[in-house]
């Protein structure tokens, strides 16, 4: 048997983790159907005023985001937890915080990024001024992937539990506050036409600290719940 | 003709509507007869299974 | 009348009947939509006020009937199936649902886009339009609650019982203009007295109505067609189709 790199290791997981997601594509909508009707409970709820609406905007769609990325976590380690597969990644040659890598990236993938695509219109639907749209999507994309590493922690403690569902969120979602500050703060500000380079630069070092750590935290975390 | 183009100045909104209609209502044509080519291919090779 | 109703629930009758009206309702529905289509964007005369951008009127308020309509053909058949256990209402009902989800997509979508030069917005948060999208989430819950579901009785009763909860939304949506201070613009054809259009404009409408009725007729026979030939492909019948094709 020849020996698969850490490279090829990594890339294995990654399409593993794809493929499967793919078999169950439907599944995916899930959480993005979640994303949309969450926001459209605050016009409904608050106010249709788009003033109201605008000032709104940034920090609702960021919440209604964190919570689907939580919706969506369990279904990283859940399957594989239970057919015994997680147990053989941990037994496996290859660090695994590079397994766990390969697995918040599918995740990512699957989850982060048609969030993404589809705030510019969930943007349109809260009045957002077109200006600070651009700073939505970067603020999604650079506090996404933190959000499923971070993300990736909890869920890696609580797998091993029955009931973890509101236990996962009231570990994670503290956690998650230093991003949600940043990233609502740096779209109120461009939406405003102020400067929001500060806070960029600051989600780009969460997010350099979430990918160098984050995995390594995980994979403790993993074996402590699959003792 | 390029009047018709035009849309007295709304061509964006006209033509995109009638674009993403056309995109919407081909595809919900075209997708059930590639699934039906599909469900047909799959059978016959079970069938030759079968009769193997 | 009851005993064609009967037999409808053969899925073999049903694949025959439908087979053969099929080319019927294809070639109906291109004709009526390329009459339709001609009429309402060559001949029929611009609006006083909103010049060219009403010719949207063609593709959006048939999507909007039609978004309406087959969520209550998809409501009726789920009712029948879980009433009367008849395997076919299944089928209609799953899968007109993704036709639905498509047209009230496709109204909301062409709405938006007429709302822009009409309105000065793509979007508004008024009775109307909120309900329609209720409405597409209602489909895409349908369907999301089938997907979810593995025995296809269990997932047939399900989404039947969400449906049929769901049907509360569709006078909503009728009314909303009547109801509520909406900006969208209330009836102007559906109405008891003379309907307020040029007929000129109203024709190439009711074209096109016709047009996407015709097209649903087609599609869901396809789609349906389908679905038999996969549920019943251990019978004698399909077994012989297939390798007499």
């Amino acid at each position: 048997m020849s020996e698969t790199s850490l490279r090829s290791a990594f890339f294995t997981v990654l399409k593993r983790d794809l493929t499967l997601a793919y078999r169950t594509r439907t599944e995916m909508f899930n959480p993005l159907l979640f994303f949309i009707i969450v926001i459209s409970l605050f016009p409904l709820a608050v106010s249709p005023d788009p003033k109201v609406l605008q000032s709104l905007a940034p920090g609702v769609i960021w919440v209604a985001a964190l919570l689907a990325t939580l919706l969506s976590l369990d279904s990283m380690f859940r399957s594989d937890f239970d057919d015994g597969a997680l147990e053989q990644m941990l037994l496996s040659v290859h660090p695994v915080s590079v397994i766990v890598l390969g697995k918040v990236l599918a995740h990512w993938m699957v989850t982060g990024i048609p969030l993404l695509v589809l705030s510019p219109l969930l943007a349109v639907l809260m009045h957002m001024p077109t200006d600070s749209i651009p700073a939505l999507m970067i603020t999604l994309a650079l506090g996404g992937p933190i959000l499923s590493l971070v993300g990736a922690i909890g869920v890696a403690l609580t797998v091993g539990l029955r009931r973890g569902g509101v236990l996962l969120s009231l570990l994670i979602l503290p956690l998650y506050i230093p991003v949600l500050i940043f990233a609502a703060n740096a779209v109120s500000n461009a939406a405003a036409g102020l400067p929001i380079a500060g806070q960029l630069y600051f989600l780009g070092a969460l997010l350099a600290l979430a990918l160098t750590l984050a995995p390594i935290a995980t994979a403790a975390a993993l074996r402590i719940s699959l003792r | 003709m390029s009047e018709f183009f035009h849309m007295g100045g709304y061509a964006f909104f006209v033509w995109t509507s009638y674009g993403i209609a056309l995109v919407v209502l081909l595809a919900n044509i075209i997708l059930p007869m590639q699934r039906k080519k599909e469900i047909l291919k799959n059978l016959k090779r079970r069938l030759r299974r079968e009769q193997a | 009348m009851w005993l064609w109703f009967h037999k409808l629930g053969s899925p073999k009758y049903f694949y025959d009947l439908s087979g053969k009206f099929l080319p019927w309702f294809g070639w109906l529905t291109l004709i009526l939509m390329l009459v339709g289509t001609y009429w309402g964007l060559v001949l029929a005369p611009a609006d006083y006020q909103q010049g060219d951008s009403y010719r949207i009127i063609y593709v959006h308020v048939p999507a909007a009937w039609m978004s309406l309509f087959v969520y209550m053909v998809m409501a009726t058949a789920g009712a029948v199936g879980l009433i009367w256990k008849m395997k076919m209402a299944d089928v209609v009902a799953s899968c007109s649902a993704p036709l639905g989800a498509a047209f009230t997509f496709l109204a909301l979508i062409t709405g938006s886009l007429w709302g822009k030069p009409m309105w000065g917005t793509y979007w508004v948060w008024d009775a109307r339009l909120t309900s329609e999208l209720i409405l597409l989430f209602l489909y895409l819950g349908f369907m999301g609650l089938e997907a979810a579901i593995d025995d296809k009785r269990t997932a047939a009763n399900a989404c039947a019982v969400l449906a049929l909860v769901g049907v509360v939304n569709i006078p909503i949506i009728h009314y909303s203009v009547e109801w509520w201070n909406t900006l969208h613009q209330g009836s102007t054809v559906a109405r008891m007295d003379k309907p307020a259009m040029d007929t000129n404009m109203l024709i190439p409408l009711l074209l096109m109505w016709l047009g996407f009725m015709f097209y649903y007729g087609t599609t869901l026979f396809m789609r349906a067609r389908n679905e038999v030939l996969h549920r019943e492909r251990d019978t004698t019948w399909v077994k012989d189709m297939v390798t007499e094709s």
